[in-house]
């Protein structure tokens, strides 16, 4: 207990008061911002844009956990954003057979496929999808994390890992084809719930509901850092070993972690998937994959508000540029990668902090001259 | 019996070209903790070599002779850009192992996207030289001349690398900085100059290894990250920096792939295989090989 209690009161100053009301306040302000400013000003094309981008966010929130506040580089993330999301759909592409009054969903039968296969059986509730969505990618996370944080394979041979399961998990949708859809995915999601997607009012309600799981997530996750739990998870991502030392099991710690992560991932897919109507493999192979991790990069690892913008900004980005100058947002993501990793590694919202910090160090340290200058300072003997 | 034997073939010509490539990894990944992503485009730059060469500076008649040239200006190459980029951005970053992987994954999207922008994004044929064609028969299998040239390639290589590593004085003190950088230092290596060595060689053997791919198929773009993953699997399970670790484990990795693909299907291949390796680092999580060091990991 020590020792996370004496680390505990250390943080205390910078947490204090001031910052945390600001949090509060911000949260607020951007959470009504979002809410209520942006359905009105935007047009149903740019508000659907959003949503998705709002689904992005969530998942940048987990590989934040995961990376920047655990230290464990997740290069699959693609693959529990997926799962929720292949979760959902088939519940959907299920809901709309019975409603036409076939038994297997269009895709099945085009690829001759007359009988439902026993993995979709379940998938015909609603609430077995639903719940699902997020728990088929945490039990996922939470088997192979467990194996392999156990026998204390990490930093770059995790990565790798991870991004090997991206790859195999991306060979299978595509070869399952009378299983997955293959390389289409699940496609012509028309209906959510018996909400009619084509028509445009459910643009704002999905849009709601993703901002609302997105405040949701936020939350939870700035619980988790601010925890006793988030602390150790940091010096775990600092000083494994000496985490070890000290009596705690890091498997543990890290386990929990990447499992939150890879809900996180997944609830995101399964609000994706009503909003853009698809889910495909080529939307969580190793590149997406990959491009998850330079959002949170971008934003700064390691403060959940820098991955959330760094997830909204590098998208608008990208919408913008890929679609005026396809291959230069290439060039221009590569170049993003290097300048951030290399030259910011703190990302945006970490310079700032540390920018902030240094501010304020300098201001106490001007109070203390002046005070001491003044002659009503302490006396100090330096 | 026929299949099982085919498949043998397959599969070791899928190793030994994962060694080749695993090996530029392994001592980099060794030796300086750096995870090159842009490895797998070096491997397209050999490849691209091999094409230019053929197209533009020899004959259409020397195909031949513009495919044997091809070998070492490949590998030149592909050093070359590897040295360029050990010296530009990684040798800043040494130290923090995981953020070099996502900066050369910056610089393997930069070289894909120039690659389509100098070679067109359809793949293009490399000509196979004449003396490559057809095979020979062993029973009812046919083993082609071309698979055959990979395997002497990829041996010789090897053979250079090990005369290299274990014979001469550079390789002496790759060795040491490999096992114990500050001891080596310590001693009076100055460890830089490893370090760039280092770095030009494994990616020439990239370079070397994209020109033998050639032989397989038509080659583009995104050529290297085919084989990219699969050869840090084989530096995952063959343990760091270790030549005999890496040999072992790129050959029975192509062959479980190449069997796998026979018993099931190709997708569920992938996923088996994965599942094995997970397994496979249960029992011994720093891979086959495992070099016995007093420095801290």
């Amino acid at each position: 207990m020590s020792p996370v209690t004496a680390v505990e009161s250390k943080r205390t100053p910078l947490m204090l008061g001031r910052d945390l009301a600001r949090g509060r306040v911000g949260f607020l302000v951007s959470g009504l911002c979002l809410l209520f400013l942006m359905p009105a000003l935007l047009t149903d094309f740019r508000l659907d844009l959003l949503a998705k981008f709002v689904c992005f966010a969530i998942i940048a929130i987990g590989v934040d956990i995961a990376w920047g506040y655990g230290g464990m580089l997740v290069l699959g993330q693609g693959v529990f954003f997926g799962l929720g999301g292949y979760a959902m759909a088939m519940h959907l592409k299920l809901a709309e057979a019975k409603e036409l009054g076939q038994d297997v969903p269009d895709f099945m039968s085009w690829s001759g496929v007359e009988k439902l296969p026993a993995i979709w059986g379940p998938f015909q509730y609603g609430w077995v999808a639903i719940i699902a969505t997020v728990l088929v990618p945490m039990v996922v996370a939470f088997l192979l994390g467990s194996l392999v944080f156990r026998r204390r394979v990490r930093g770059a041979y995790f990565a790798i890992l991870t991004q090997a399961l991206a790859a195999a998990f991306v060979i299978l949708l595509i070869g399952q084809q009378g299983l997955t859809g293959g390389t289409n995915g699940l496609t012509n999601i028309t209906s959510f719930f018996g909400m009619d997607l084509t028509d445009p009012g459910s643009t704002t309600t999905l849009y709601t509901m993703a901002v609302i799981a997105l405040g949701v997530a936020y939350l939870l996750a700035r619980q988790l850092v601010h925890s006793r739990y988030g602390r150790l998870l940091i010096a775990v991502r600092d000083g494994e070993d000496r985490v070890r030392f000290l009596g705690y099991d890091p498997a543990t710690v890290k386990t929990i972690a990447f499992t939150f992560s890879a809900g996180l991932a997944g609830l995101a897919g399964a609000l994706f998937v009503p909003i853009v109507g698809i889910i495909s493999p080529a939307m969580l192979g190793i590149v997406p994959s990959i491009e998850m991790v330079i959002w949170v990069a971008l934003g700064g690892r390691a403060t959940l508000v820098g991955a959330v913008a760094g997830a909204l900004v590098v998208n608008y980005a990208k919408s913008g540029l890929s679609e005026q100058f396809p291959g230069a947002w290439t060039y221009f993501q590569g170049a993003l990668f290097i300048l951030v990793i290399a030259f910011i590694p703190a990302g945006v919202a970490g310079g700032i902090r540390a920018w902030r910090k240094r501010m304020a160090e300098a201001a106490t340290e001007r109070q203390e001259r002046a005070a001491a200058a003044s002659g009503y300072g302490e006396t100090r003997f330096e | 019996m026929t299949t099982f034997f085919s498949q043998f073939v397959a599969g070791i010509s899928i190793g030994s070209l994962l060694l080749l490539i695993a090996l530029g990894l392994t001592f980099t990944f060794g030796q300086m903790n750096v995870i090159n992503m842009a490895h797998g485009e070096f491997i397209a730059a050999g490849a691209y070599t091999t094409y230019v060469l053929q197209t533009s500076v020899f004959a259409a008649s020397a195909t031949g002779l513009a495919f044997v040239v091809s070998l070492p200006v490949a590998f030149l190459v592909a050093g070359l850009l590897g040295l360029i980029l050990e010296r530009t951005l990684i040798h800043r970053l040494y130290g923090r192992s995981l953020d070099t992987l996502l900066v050369t994954w910056g610089v393997s999207l930069l070289l894909q996207q120039l690659y389509r922008d100098l070679f067109g994004a359809p793949n293009v044929q490399v000509k196979a030289p004449s003396w490559l064609e057809g095979g020979f028969d062993i029973g009812s299998v046919t083993i082609s001349y071309a698979r055959l040239f990979i395997y002497g390639l990829v041996i010789l290589s090897l053979l250079a690398v090990w005369i290299f590593t274990s014979k001469t004085v550079h390789g002496t003190r790759m060795r040491a900085v490999v096992q114990n950088r500050g001891l080596a230092e310590a001693s009076g290596i100055a460890s830089a100059p490893v370090d760039r060595t280092t770095f030009f060689i494994g990616s020439g053997l990239a370079g070397i290894a994209g020109v033998g791919i050639t032989l397989l198929g038509s080659i583009g773009p995104t050529l290297g990250t085919s084989y990219i993953i699969d050869a840090f699997l084989v530096v995952v399970c063959g343990g760091l920096g270790q030549l005999r670790g890496a040999v072992i484990a790129a050959f029975v990795l192509g062959l479980l792939n190449s069997y796998l693909e026979l018993w099931t299907d190709a997708s569920l291949a992938k996923v088996i295989l994965f599942a094995l390796i997970i397994t496979f680092l249960q029992f011994r999580p720093q891979g086959l090989a495992v070099q016995k060091t007093r420095a801290f990991a």
